[in-house]
């Protein structure tokens, strides 16, 4: 996430200081993802070095304003311009991790899919009852969280996937997932690799 | 959950087919459900999940356990008395949402109140009370067959309310609809549910389980997990009050 765009993104509305700029990035990302306030006051700096924010001023009980100067403006709106680049996203780590599972013997790989099916559902379980909750005026917080339904729902999806395929490999090479020598779990590396590869599509 | 139970499933068994062909379709479920309660029921298809519907609703009979709803066990029931219980107790929705073409919307509400002796004029009267409810007044007096999927499904949910039902079993009551009137569906439900309603929902939809207060996984006619909210979000709403 790109603190830098998301306070020029606040500051294109008007001239605001330090913590004003993070209250209202996390009402306006359904405070999703919480800012410290340090990063708050290092990122400005870096903005104003740059000459994409400039102060403006303090008040009475001296917080310091800043603005946003024609360059920063032009810096957010070719940021919002630009799609997201799928390499900028983390690593799937649950992707490895399933990965690795297959490949090392004795790991129970259909309890693995289970404890983590049980733990995305958990989390869509939370995340729509917040946005159960929102009004029909919060646009920007509910999109957030919708996009986090959605995320969960395509790792339950894949996680689905996943079992269905590990079941049929077990069925057809004549082993159990969950109990498998040194030797089989070799051989079956290969194939759930693909699997893995395929469901890291969404 | 500290409500009264209003469905309870005592070691449920239902088997299909006799010998070699059979099939043992659920294995002894356990499951109570108290009113004010959602609870979703997800599984792979053939897990049993829509046996066990059927079962709770008394549209068909266990092969071994016990179905109790609001403290009445169905296997003790004639079969008239059962009838009354289906109609008086439970409301049921189903993907296809089973209008009567023949009916408007509101006689389509009000026929289960008509089959329990409540007149007509009373039925009518509650029936517009429902739909307005589900947000289709306006709707009252149209076909079915002049409605779209998801004004259909909200008169079947209408359906499902009227009366004193305290227990909702729906089946995938979103199935051909689009993503936002499902969730309008869900949403109902859910509010019925948050006034004292109990329900099940049975889906395999993620996104549709997570409007339940509890999610149970089903496997091969057995209950191998279950889920709740783990409340963490719920800070997400919360976060620290700024002091400028």
């Amino acid at each position: 996430m790109s603190v830098k765009h998301s306070l020029l993104a606040v500051l294109a509305d008007g001239e605001r200081y330090g913590y004003q700029l993070r209250a209202e990035f996390e009402e306006r990302t359904g405070a999703t993802w919480p800012l410290n306030i340090g990063q708050v006051y290092t990122t400005l700096s870096r903005l104003e070095r740059d000459g994409l924010v400039e102060p403006a001023g303090q008040d009475a009980a001296n917080h310091v304003f800043y603005r946003i100067t024609d360059a920063g403006r032009a810096e957010l709106f070719a940021w919002f311009a630009k799609p997201v680049t799928r390499a900028e996203r983390p690593r799937d780590e649950l992707a490895v991790k399933l990965a690795l599972a297959v490949t090392v013997a004795g790991v129970d790989v259909p309890a693995i899919v289970q404890a983590q099916r049980k733990h995305a559902l958990a989390a869509l379980q939370d995340y729509t009852r917040v946005k159960g909750r929102l009004g029909p005026a919060e646009l920007a917080a509910s999109l957030v969280l919708e996009s986090m339904i959605f995320q969960c729902e395509a790792e339950i999806r894949w996680l689905d996937h996943v079992e269905a395929r590990v079941l049929r490999h077990a069925r057809e090479s004549g082993t159990s997932p969950a109990k498998r020598t040194e030797n089989t779990a070799d051989r079956e590396a290969a194939e759930p690799a693909t699997a893995t590869t395929e469901g890291k599509n969404r | 959950m500290s409500g009264t139970a209003i469905l309870e499933l005592r070691k449920l068994t239902r088997t299909h087919g006799k010998g070699a062909a059979e099939v043992h379709a659920l294995r002894g479920v356990d499951l109570i459900v108290r009113a004010g309660e959602l609870v979703a029921v997800m599984g792979p298809s053939g897990s049993g999940k829509s046996t066990l519907l059927s079962l709770a609703g008394g549209l068909d009979s266990p092969s071994g356990g016990e179905v109790v709803i609001e403290n009445t066990p169905l296997g003790s029931q004639s079969k008239s008395q059962l009838a009354a219980i289906r109609r008086r107790s439970v409301g049921y929705v189903f993907q296809d949402y089973n209008l009567i073409p023949a009916l408007t919307a509101a006689e389509n509400v009000a026929l289960p109140r008509e089959l329990d002796g409540v007149s007509a004029r009373k039925a009518r009267t509650e029936a517009l009370a429902a739909l307005e409810e589900v947000g289709l007044q306006a709707e009252a007096d149209r076909f079915p067959d002049e409605m779209s999927g998801g004004q259909q499904q909200r008169v079947a949910i209408a359906r499902a309310l009227i009366g004193e039902r305290r227990l909702i079993l729906t089946d995938e009551p979103t199935g051909a609809l689009d993503t936002e009137t499902g969730e309008t569906v869900l949403r109902l439900l859910r509010k019925r549910c948050d006034e004292g309603a109990a329900g099940v929902l049975v889906t395999h939809e993620a996104r549709h389980a997570a409007w339940a207060d509890r999610i149970v996984f089903i496997r091969d006619g057995l209950i191998v997990d279950e889920s709740a909210p783990s409340q963490r979000a719920e800070d997400l709403l919360v976060s620290d009050e700024v002091q400028a």
